[in-house]
């Protein structure tokens, strides 16, 4: 994307990145070709190209520059600027870093993870979208890649307080929980946000907003640029920590609790003092611990698991038992749970405008998962991906519903006006 | 020294110097990378990377439950000449008379028909495998010259052995030696090429096992 390309910059990254994991892995392919099978990308198009193992290349080849045995004779070929300008697309525009080609590997490669090396080193390098970038700097400069600034969020806290008549605590001293948000809820699907906390205030919950820390979305880790991924993730560390809260809460975002539940500890380089958990995980809990009473939701449907939380997060069973004794009529999709196919989103995938066409190519492939259970409701616990698939929805004039477990739990909630 | 001489003196032990050395060369210069500590929370109840990692190893023996179809070809082709390469190296009287001039070790052999019969299969196993590396678009825009070459390596010892118990083409001493010689270029190949995914699998596997085990998956 810009004029001048580090390839300098991009060998160091690589090279500081490579340990033990991504070694292996980069010196495993058999390239036997099974991971194009589980490759959205390669699916939707059958084009070779998007086969993952393709990906492993810049990340093998700038290794083998130091490490092989010709490379340490100085007789291997470096990583070039042409590498780094022709993988761009395969590791920023078609890789969500979903980790369904993880499964289907008989190495176990974790391509995901070659790719999140890949886009530090090819964004230290100054190689990537545009548009993803400005995200990540807009997190960095306004407080959010949708433009969300400390002080827009107090106004859109009070005006939602106002219009659905909730209390939205912000910066509540002796809080016990931190609630974060994604911009895209706060923008787009600001019921998500009401629905969280009319659950949380139901339970009795004692949390708070808070404007210092409060975008849970960490555009620097989906850039690759590390410096802004720890500024993000030390924005709500340091709001944490003042709050003195003893866990946060990722709202409806895939990516935002892998970074802040897998990565953050490692990114600041100590543990976290808090526990970390995905919205779903939360009321999971609290459902266990007896806090809700929900009435039956009759209307057919079937959902869709965020990679992040469920195949690359763990909390795949939490929606599941969220939905028990409330969905009377919930279908599991084909594959499902950990095996689900992305929504061709994640990874910041659906920040970067020009890869709209082949998205929308790869919602196809859930079309068709929604049609052979027979409804037409797709629920789902993560806001970008709502967003990739709302988007898709219009371009494809899917006729569809797409909705969030966290707004069906808040409608369906037995609450004292109910008696 | 005719060839013979050759092939079974000072071939194989370079070769298998080599195989040793460029072994423990490239495992330790990975294992040297060392590991970035860990500072995240492991999900409660689940394995510990050790543990992970050994099951990792194991699950990956056989196909994903959802990719079971897909995989169904390169699994089964896959186990049928890579056990009928286990079979024919340690099953095989010769081969096993090599292995206890070497170490002073040794086992039952098995009749020898079985391991004609199995180096047989081994080699038409290797046959679609390359047949479907050729003839897979993915496969093939995904290869490189190792995987040609490597090919190439694995099954050059198993048709000249083959052709050696068979008297095929030439006298015996000289397919011997030639067998020979082709299992020192397989030793000598074996660390530079992706035929190291034979020790790489385990460190593959197991990372990746320890890597999903921690967050519960
Ligand atoms: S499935 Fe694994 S070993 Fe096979 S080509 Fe893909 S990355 Fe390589
Ligand atoms: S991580 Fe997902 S998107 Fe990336 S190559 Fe693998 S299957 Fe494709």
């Amino acid at each position: 994307m810009t004029d001048q390309i580090n390839v300098q910059a991009a060998a160091d990254k690589f090279l500081a990145a490579i340990g033990r994991p991504l070694a292996s892995w980069a010196e495993a392919c058999v390239k036997c070709g099974l991971c194009a099978e589980a490759c959205h990308f390669y699916q939707a198009t059958k084009d070779p190209k998007y086969t993952p193992a393709w990906k492993i290349l810049p990340i093998a080849k700038a290794h083998k520059a130091r490490t092989g045995f010709l490379g340490m004779l100085g007789l291997a070929p470096k990583i070039t600027e042409k590498d780094l300008k022709e993988w761009e697309e395969l590791i920023f525009d078609t890789c969500n870093m979903c980790g369904r080609c993880t499964l289907v590997c008989p190495m176990g490669i974790d391509i995901a993870s070659i790719t999140g090396a890949t886009r530090a080193a090819m964004a230290a390098a100054g190689v990537g979208p545009e548009d993803l970038f400005a995200a990540a700097e807009n997190s960095r400069d306004r407080g959010s890649p949708l433009g969300l600034s400390p002080e827009k969020l107090e106004d859109r806290l009070e005006w939602l307080a106002d219009d659905n008549e909730i209390d939205l605590p912000l910066d509540k001293k002796g809080a016990d929980v931190l609630l974060t948000v994604s911009s895209i809820e706060m923008m787009k699907y600001p019921d998500s946000i009401v629905s969280m906390a009319k659950l949380l205030n139901h339970a009795g919950v004692n949390w708070t907003f808070s404007k210092k820390g409060y975008e849970a979305t960490n555009f620097g880790y989906l850039t690759g640029k590390t410096d802004i991924a720890k500024t993000m993730t030390m924005r709500i560390v340091d709001a944490a920590e003042e709050l003195g809260v003893k866990a946060v809460i990722i709202p409806e975002c895939g990516h935002a609790y892998g970074v802040m539940r897998w990565q953050a500890a490692n990114v600041i380089g100590r543990p976290l003092p808090f526990e970390v958990f995905h919205i779903t995980e939360y009321l999971a809990k609290l459902k266990r611990e007896g806090k809700f009473e929900f009435k039956p939701y009759s209307k057919p449907f079937t959902y869709h698991d965020p990679c992040q939380i469920s195949r690359r997060g763990g909390a795949t069973a939490d929606a599941r038992y969220l939905m028990e004794g409330l969905a009377t009529d919930f279908r599991e999709m084909t594959p499902t749970a950990n095996s689900n196919w992305c929504c061709g989103g994640g990874g910041g995938v659906q920040a970067i405008a020009r890869s709209a066409p082949i998205r929308y190519k790869v919602f196809k492939i859930k079309t068709e998962q929604v049609a052979a259970t027979g409804v037409d409701t797709l629920v789902s616990s993560c806001a970008n991906c709502r967003l990739t698939m709302d988007e898709a929805k219009a371009a494809t004039k899917w006729t569809g519903g797409l909705e969030s477990i966290v707004e069906i739990l808040a409608e369906h909630l037995v609450t004292k006006d109910d008696d | 020294m005719d060839l013979l001489d050759f092939a079974r003196g000072p071939a194989i032990n370079v070769a298998m110097a080599v195989l040793v050395f460029g072994v423990l060369w490239r495992l330790l210069a990975i294992v040297f990378l060392g590991k970035p500590v860990d500072r995240t929370v492991p999900r409660l109840g689940t394995p510990g990377p050790f543990m992970a990692g050994v099951r990792e190893i194991a699950r990956r023996m056989v196909p994903h439950p959802t990719f079971a179809f897909a995989e169904r070809f390169a699994f089964f082709n896959g186990w049928v000449f890579h056990v009928g390469l286990a079979i024919v190296v340690f099953g095989f009287r010769p081969h096993i008379l090599f292995v206890k001039n070497l170490t002073g070790l040794s086992w039952p052999a098995l009749p020898s028909g079985v391991i004609y019969a199995v180096g047989a299969i081994t080699a038409l196993s290797l046959t679609a495998a390359l047949i479907k590396r050729l003839t897979s678009p993915v496969q093939r825009f995904i290869s490189t010259a190792d995987d040609y070459v490597s090919w190439l390596v694995t099954m050059a010892p198993v048709v000249t052995g083959l052709a050696a118990v068979g008297h095929v083409g030439a006298r015996y001493e000289t397919l011997l030696a030639i067998h020979i010689l082709s299992v020192a270029v397989l030793l000598i190949w074996l660390p530079f090429g992706k035929l190291f995914h034979a020790v790489l699998v385990f460190l593959s596997r197991a990372t990746t096992g320890a890597f999903l085990a921690r967050r519960g998956v």
